[in-house]
């Protein structure tokens, strides 16, 4: 029989081998967890980008006398990159490449989120188009922007098209959503169509 | 036994009295709550002293009771008798009204703190007639823009990391954000505020103590949120008008060759991309203004002294300083690098 709040009562007491068993379970369990937080990212400050030169001699059309000679690639690592992604987004707004490509609907410039290049689909196609600019309105970026930023720059246009992986595209703007978030946007086919809009 | 005891109580007097030492020097100076320069943050710091002192009371009652505890040990006697398990006792009914009594007074104190801090608040926040100096503060990852807004638009200008004042005239601060949460801190003057994006809220205090003090970004905003600091400078009206004339001007022209050259660096390179010189084709808000670099005490948000050697330093690799911060390390030839160096010193 007990009367009234127990402000001292006994504790009970629990079998020590359940409780060894559930210390050591729980343990087990929270380095799992942590062994699955390891897998992190990195974040490069001081960054290697490809170099500019990968992208020089890059060519805008099949057609060639001889026999073919085959292209080697560029292999732009910050696609694979979300944070690079996230400054790409970041400095397309402000170096102002929206100002003229509309958050890359097109406008004054021409859409970048369509299946249609004009120069090229290409990492290194893309590059040439803002160190280089092009005749009809794109302005040169040469020297005005460092190389590892053009290609943050170029990760970031491919991932308007659907070219680069959803797990590091952009989820999210910082100011209004104009369109659906570049990480579920649709993969198109790249063609050349050499017309403009 | 006892000597080691001894001993060992000595050694934690020592530290807790070392600790309440460090304590209290940190309290002065140009970043604290209770070195007001402005009415505003004289009330504040009367209600951090009242709740201090409050603590105290509470922590040294509560210390009190728990060392009496400890030393009121059952007697030999109660040891060796029969413990009495039945719960209804005296003492137990003892325990559980000396409980409620000291749950009720802690209720009681964390009330009347509440209500002070409602009125603190009220005062605080409250605008007098006369017209106030207007200034908009917008934060950016990792540095501060403060926009001073001028009846005669021309006139008005914008700078960075440097507030300056006036003494005892009365000052709006209206502050947002350019990216993402930041919070406007510098106690001797008010308390905390955000910077939210897309959403503008109010400071007003008037400052009334010359001198300078120290702020600092209060909302975790990233890498750099630590390196996020600002100086304000309160001066008295004279000195602040001929400063706000100076700032209200364009940059000077560079003075000889190699300013001239010097100039032609920044507008050529990547600086151009991202900075505003006022009077020169550089007008980009990524990065702080420039125009009167040179009259600042402080670079990088308050993080260094304004020097040619930490100018170079800064412009040539700032991710070593403030790694992941919004400015690219640049590569200049030695030639170039000094001449940057000598128009960006020039601009007063
Ligand atoms: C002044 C307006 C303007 C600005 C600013 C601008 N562009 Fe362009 N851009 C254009 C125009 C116009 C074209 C089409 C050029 C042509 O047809 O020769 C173009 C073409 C391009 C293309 C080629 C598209 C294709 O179909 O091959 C890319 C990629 C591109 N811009 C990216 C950018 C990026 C990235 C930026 C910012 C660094 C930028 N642009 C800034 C106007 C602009
Ligand atoms: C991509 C944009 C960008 C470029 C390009 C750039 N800066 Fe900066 N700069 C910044 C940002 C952002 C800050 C503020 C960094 C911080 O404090 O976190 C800054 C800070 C500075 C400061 C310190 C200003 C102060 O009052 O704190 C100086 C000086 C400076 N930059 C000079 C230059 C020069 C010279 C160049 C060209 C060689 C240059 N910047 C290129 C973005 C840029
Ligand atoms: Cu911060």
């Amino acid at each position: 029989m007990r009367e009234g709040i127990l402000l001292f009562p006994r504790p009970a007491r629990r079998s020590p081998p359940a409780l060894r068993l559930r210390v050591v379970g729980m343990g087990a369990l929270a380095l799992l967890i942590f062994q699955a937080a390891c897998k992190r990212e990195e974040r490069g400050f001081r960054v290697q980008p490809p170099s500019a030169s990968a992208a020089e001699g890059s060519r805008m059309t099949d057609f060639q006398p001889g026999p073919r000679t085959p292209e080697s690639p560029v292999k732009n690592e910050y696609e694979d990159n979300a944070y690079a992604l996230s400054e790409g987004k970041r400095l397309f707004q402000e170096y102002n490449c929206s100002g003229c490509h509309f958050n890359g609907g097109g406008g004054i410039g021409p859409a970048l989120m369509d299946d249609e290049w004009l120069y090229g689909d290409k990492p290194e196609n893309i590059f040439e188009t803002i160190v280089e600019g092009r005749p009809n309105g794109m302005p040169s970026f040469r020297g005005k922007v460092p190389d590892y930023q053009v290609w943050q720059l170029v990760a970031y246009v491919r991932s308007l098209s659907g070219q680069v992986g959803s797990n590091a595209a952009p989820g999210r703007s910082d100011h209004m959503q104009t369109s659906s978030p570049e990480q579920s946007r649709p993969r198109e086919s790249p063609k050349l169509s050499g017309k403009p809009r | 036994m006892k000597r080691h005891k001894e001993t060992q109580s000595r050694y934690r007097v020592t530290g807790c009295c070392c600790a309440a030492l460090m304590f209290f020097q940190d309290l002065s100076g140009a970043h604290s709550s209770v070195e007001p320069a402005t009415p505003q943050a004289g009330r504040i710091a009367n209600l951090w002293w009242v709740m201090f002192y409050v603590s105290v009371a509470v922590l040294a009652l509560v210390t009190a009771a728990l060392i009496y505890a400890v030393f009121r040990r059952r007697s030999a006697r109660e040891q060796t008798a029969p413990v009495d398990l039945s719960p209804n006792t005296n003492r137990e009914r003892k325990a559980t009204r000396a409980a409620a009594v000291a749950l009720a007074v802690t209720i009681a104190i964390l009330f009347v703190l509440l209500g002070l801090s409602f009125t603190t608040g009220r005062a605080v926040s409250f605008l007098s007639n006369e017209s106030p100096l207007e200034i908009k503060a917008v934060g950016h990852r990792w540095w501060w823009e403060f926009q001073y807004v001028d009846p005669v638009p021309s006139r008005g200008f914008i700078t960075a990391n440097e507030l300056r004042l006036p003494q005892g005239r009365q000052i709006v601060l209206t502050l947002t954000s350019n990216d993402v949460i930041h919070s406007f801190w510098a106690p001797n003057l008010m308390g905390k505020k955000d910077l939210i994006p897309g959403q503008e809220s109010r400071l007003i205090f008037r400052p009334e103590k010359q001198g300078v003090f120290r702020g600092q970004c209060a909302e975790f905003c990233g890498f750099q949120h630590a390196q996020m600091g600002f100086l304000v400078l309160v001066e008295s009206d004279g000195d602040f008008s001929d400063w706000y004339n100076h700032e209200s001007q364009q940059a000077v022209q560079p003075s000889n060759d190699s300013e001239k050259r010097g100039r032609q660096v920044f507008l050529s390179s990547t600086c151009v991309m991202c900075h505003t010189i006022g009077g020169t084709p550089a007008n980009s808000n990524i990065g702080p203004p420039l125009t009167h670099l040179a009259s600042r005490t402080s670079i990088a948000a308050a993080t260094l002294t304004n020097s040619r050697e930490n100018l170079a330093k800064w412009v040539t690799d700032s991710q070593k300083i403030k790694p992941g911060n919004r400015m690219p390390p640049n590569v200049l030839g030695p030639e170039n690098l000094d001449d940057l160096l000598n128009y960006l010193t020039s601009l007063k």
